[in-house]
């Protein structure tokens, strides 16, 4: 139980990052290891079957399904147009004429004698990977896609929507608990990632898409804010697929969550890079956050260092990340070994931190996390 | 001690095949039962001590099927590896569990896992009509442990292509495929297929794999679906689930589906072929095994039993009515993971009216969506806690409304009336729950295990489920029913031996009279409860509107006499008095006269005094805090 804590964001100048770029089924590896790519390299490929679309031959034409064959003017195989008669059938020696005309481009992938069911398959649809970010490959899967490696700045947010995108970061607000609304964006931020302090407002993000921006990097968000961004409500934990025009992360919660001071201030030191930054979220096992990477970056100074590797100890940095001081940053005093009593009345493993204002106070440890370098 | 629940003369009989089942070659003494859950790996050491089958100690350590690990055994080993520590015992050498126990003392018996690590077993079933042949294969497939992700059939509303559509973005770990009685037309059963067929669709796991397709339908329409399915899927055929429209076989088709979790998603997850290779018994799913549980319970005590397992992304409800056994799985109603979708489907003034004082609407949303972005956290103070235990009457409720959907009789079947029934036209479709008959309600999930006072897990299971009549309520302390699920298969003795003396919490017995059936107003009388046991008795008269307990201590029954007024039903009928020996639990006899069904009262000042009201006379939390709140 000397490790009962939540491991926290990462928030780092110097990171090796790796990413690995997949296809979602088998295809065709486009580079080699020890190659440079850059976000748009394209990497991995493949066909997947295009769109099925099943035409009921047997109904439109009125006929049996085991008799469709004799009025069939393809034959499985068959390339065949939009528009193109795939079946007819004429009676009264002619008078009365039905057809099916096929209602893609596309080839006759099966006919149907029990169901009277014809399947059209469309052409091939090419899927793509790309590298994401500038990097090395430095494994290649094969026929699955690649591992791209690259070396720079690297945090994680708590909780994005929207997918994979690119930008040159560019910090909108004065301090970490500044609120980034429409009067931070000028038409200069098209294709930038906007960073922000507290809190995006609605206007905010709308302003953002607008002007064109990238993504929105902040500490909070009005729930009912999300909500009208999105159009709809999130149920379930899993982001990154949203159809929204800007990639938006927030770093320490819902509600006005002053961003904390390391990664504020690391911002600032990546302002002007591009930065590859990716919405995603999935929390359950195989947690994904989402995340802001900026290659090459070259950290200037030197941050305090401390020593994760026995968990918490007195003097590691940490944020409360639950009611009653949730969203504040503090340092651990002690650790005491034995369980507490808490208001709840559970029984629980606690730390005492002091709060940036000096005051000390008790949590339980299952409420913090770990600044993470 | 012994719990009162009829009489335990069913003797556990096999509930898989017996061709099936593992046979025991050797007399058990030592049972070491791992479950490799999404996020924890539980181990539990069982011992024969005298007579009985006892559990010795458990130990846990997280689960290491995602990276970096990417294998199993390496959490399963590290949870084993506390029970070695805690009793001394050398159970692991360098190839897995020693079995069986060697005269030096090291090793146990045999071995055996559950498993719901990497996403459990996630399928999608599909049949020709929604309410018959789709729904028998739903059940089929949830009763055997799946998280079903989306049921397909001919008049789901959906057009082919969006049917198609579907199917192409699920990439389930296997599909399930009924439809039509045998001998009954062959076309519908076959469009479907051919759906499936033009779908192509990809397994959940191991790229470049063919999917499992399971046919259960129609045996004339075999052929078709060879052609149609055979060369694009891995097709297996079994026994037609509806046989004939008036029954319902799901024994075949549950049995394949266990043979394809250990032949395509076990062997596909990191590390399952090693952990596999450790136990002669087949790893079963979490809650197939939970199910198994619960229904060797049923039959051993002889009472009807709800079961519920409330997590951080899914809610599992079990039933047992009869022969009649149901699972549901609300795969996004859970406590942390889905929270933000019990909030949206139950709606924030439904959570609301579980908290008595006033909350701001807007920072309720937030806190809620914060414990679903940081989902290890606890509650610190004591508003976040009844907050907390709000949420999870709400998710509780809706996965048991979700849940008597499901366990209802075969739909679409005629049935033969007399001239009796001409005036209760209930038809077929009704469902299997009957909370009059309800014998039994065992909770589980930390919200209802953890509860730091056990009062709150039974309010929070009467307000969710509410239970009528004399209901006995249990939580199981430390979630070890998956592991004497499985062992049930083999040895039912040892795992309902640990089950009533070491896995069950008894909280005590519920007394809940249904009704009133007229105009009685709060404060009109409800019941007379007369309790005896050792040397002591007990009478109370509680008016409706209101809840009282009874200190009958755990371990100890009560000679219990109920007399409802006329207007209320305690199981006899209305006005009727019921005799009968209940339990005693560590919180008691709870008499709840609020009434069948019942909801808070709308107006908030009155609901809110209400609340305080029933949480003071269970002594649900810390009086002086909650006053604080309150006010």
């Amino acid at each position: 139980m000397a490790h009962a804590y939540t491991p926290g964001l990462k928030v780092t100048e110097r990171a090796i990052v790796r990413k690995t770029r997949r296809l979602p089924i088998l295809g065709e590896v486009l580079v080699e290891k020890g190659q440079s790519v850059s976000p748009d390299t394209v990497v991995a490929r493949t066909n997947i079957p295009g769109n099925p679309m099943t035409v009921n031959v047997a109904n439109v034409l009125g006929v049996e399904p085991e008799d469709i064959l004799d009025f069939m003017t393809k034959k499985e195989g068959d390339t065949i147009r939009k528009d193109e008669i795939l079946a007819n059938y004429r009676s009264f020696f002619g008078l009365f004429r039905h057809e099916v005309k096929s209602p893609v481009d596309g080839t006759v992938e099966m006919i149907s004698t029990v169901t009277g069911q014809v399947t059209l398959r469309e052409p091939p649809i090419p899927v793509e990977v790309d590298a994401y970010i500038d990097g090395v490959v430095e494994e290649v899967l094969p026929r699955e896609g690649v591992v791209v490696r690259t070396e720079g700045a690297f945090i994680q947010g708590i909780f994005g929507v929207g997918g994979e995108t690119q930008g040159i970061v560019r910090v909108a607000v004065d301090g970490p608990d500044d609120v980034l609304d429409e009067s931070c964006f000028t038409p200069q931020d098209k294709g930038k990632v906007i960073v922000g302090g507290s809190l995006v407002t609605a206007a905010g993000i709308k302003k953002a898409a607008e002007v064109g921006a990238k993504g929105v990097v902040v500490g909070g968000i009005i729930d009912t804010d999300l909500i009208a961004y999105l159009g709809h409500d999130i149920g379930v934990a899993i982001t990154g697929h949203e159809d929204v025009p800007v990639t938006l992360i927030i770093t320490e919660g819902f509600g006005k969550m002053r961003m904390a001071d390391r990664t504020f201030q690391l911002f600032k030191a990546i302002s002007g890079f591009k930065a590859s930054i990716n919405g995603a979220t999935q929390i359950r096992a195989g947690v994904m956050r989402p995340e802001i990477i900026v290659p090459g970056f070259q950290a200037t100074e030197q941050l305090v260092e401390h020593d994760l590797s026995e968990g918490l100890v007195p003097g590691t940095p940490l944020r409360i990340i639950r009611e009653p001081y949730f969203g504040q940053l503090a340092e651990v005093v002690d650790l005491p070994p034995e369980l507490q009593v808490i208001e709840t009345e559970a029984k629980v493993r606690i730390l005492r931190a002091k709060l940036q204002d000096g005051t000390i106070v008790t949590i339980p440890r299952a409420n913090v996390e770990i600044i993470e370098k | 001690m012994r719990f009162i629940l009829g009489v335990g003369s069913k003797g556990g009989g096999q509930l898989v095949p017996e061709e099936k089942a593992f046979q025991l070659d050797r007399e058990i003494n030592s049972v070491l039962a791992t479950d490799c859950g999404s996020t924890t790996t539980k181990a539990i050491l069982i011992e024969k001590v005298g007579d009985e089958y006892r559990l010795i100690v458990r130990g846990e350590a997280p689960t290491t099927v995602e990276a970096p690990f990417e294998d199993v055994t390496a959490g399963a080993r590290n949870a084993i590896r506390e029970v070695e520590e805690l009793t001394g015992k050398t159970l692991l050498d360098e190839k897995g569990v020693i079995t069986p126990r060697r005269p030096d003392g090291t090793g146990v018996d045999i071995y055996m896992s559950t498993s719901s690590a990497g996403g459990g077993l996630q399928m999608m079933v599909a049949g020709v009509v929604k309410t018959m042949t789709a729904e028998s294969a739903a059940r089929a497939a949830l009763g055997a442990g799946a998280i079903v992700m989306d049921v397909i059939s001919v008049d789901d509303g959906r057009k082919p292509h969006e049917k198609i559509q579907r199917i192409r973005h699920l990439r389930p770990d296997m599909i399930l495929l009924s439809g039509g009685i045998d001998g009954g037309t062959i076309t519908h059963v076959v469009e479907i297929a051919e759906l499936i067929s033009a779908a192509e669709p990809k397994p959940r796991l191991g790229i470049g794999f063919k999917l499992p397709v399971i046919y259960a339908g129609n045996k004339d329409a075999r052929p078709h679906i060879q052609s149609s399915l055979g060369q694009k899927v891995d097709l297996r055929i079994t026994d037609n689930l509806r046989p004939v429209l008036e029954k319902e076989v799901l024994g075949p088709a549950r049995e394949e589906i266990h043979n394809l979790f250990m032949e395509h998603v076990m062997a596909q997850a990191p590390g399952y072929n090693k952990l596999m290779s450790w136990t002669p018994v087949p790893i079963m799913p979490t809650p197939g095994a939970v199910g198994i549980c619960m229904q060797t319970a049923s039959r051993e005590y002889d009472v009807s039993v709800i079961g519920v397992d409330i997590g951080g992304a899914t809610t599992d409800v079990f039933s047992v009515f009869g022969e009649f056994f149901n699972r549901t799985v609300s795969a996004n109603l859970g406590m942390s993971y889905s929270i933000c979708n019990v909030l949206l489907e139950a709606g924030v003034q439904n959570i609301l009216r579980w908290i008595p004082f006033k909350i701001d609407e807007g920072d309720l949303r937030n806190r809620i969506r914060n414990k679903m972005i940081r989902p290890t956290t606890i509650p610190q103070t004591l508003d976040e806690l009844v907050i907390e235990q709000a949420i999870a009457r709400e998710a509780l409720r809706l996965a048991f409304l979700h849940h008597k959907s499901l366990a209802v009789g075969l739909r679409g079947v005629h049935k033969e009336r007399t001239i009796g029934d001409t005036f209760e036209q209930t038809g077929s479709g009704e469902s299997y729950i009957d909370l009059m008959d309800l014998g039994m309600l065992v909770g589980s999930g930390g919200v209802l295990s953890h509860a730091p006072r056990r009062a709150q897990s039974a309010m929070m299971m009467l307000d969710a489920f509410q239970p009528e009549g004399l209901t006995m309520l249990a939580v199981d302390s430390i979630f070890m029913t998956p592991q004497l699920g499985i062992l049930s298969t083999i040895h039912p003795k040892a795992a309902m031996q640990v089950f009533e003396r070491d896995c069950l919490i008894i909280l005590g017995t519920a007394i809940a009279p249904a009704g009133p059936s007229g105009s009685a107003k709060p404060g009109d009388s409800c019941v007379k409860v007369t309790l005896e046991w050792d040397d002591q008795s007990v009478t109370e008269e509680v008016p409706y509107g209101q809840m009282k307990v009874v200190p009958v201590p755990n371990g100890k029954t009560a000679k219990a006499v109920i007399q409802p007024s006329r207007q209320f039903n305690a199981g006899a009928g209305y006005g009727h008095t019921v005799e009968k020996t209940i339990n005693g639990g560590v919180v008691g006899v709870i008499i709840d006269c609020r009434g069948r069904p019942f909801t808070p009262p709308a107006d908030e000042a009155s609901r809110n005094a209400k609340l305080l009201e029933w949480f003071r006379a269970l002594n649900l939390y810390p009086q002086e805090s909650l006053e604080k709140y309150a006010k």
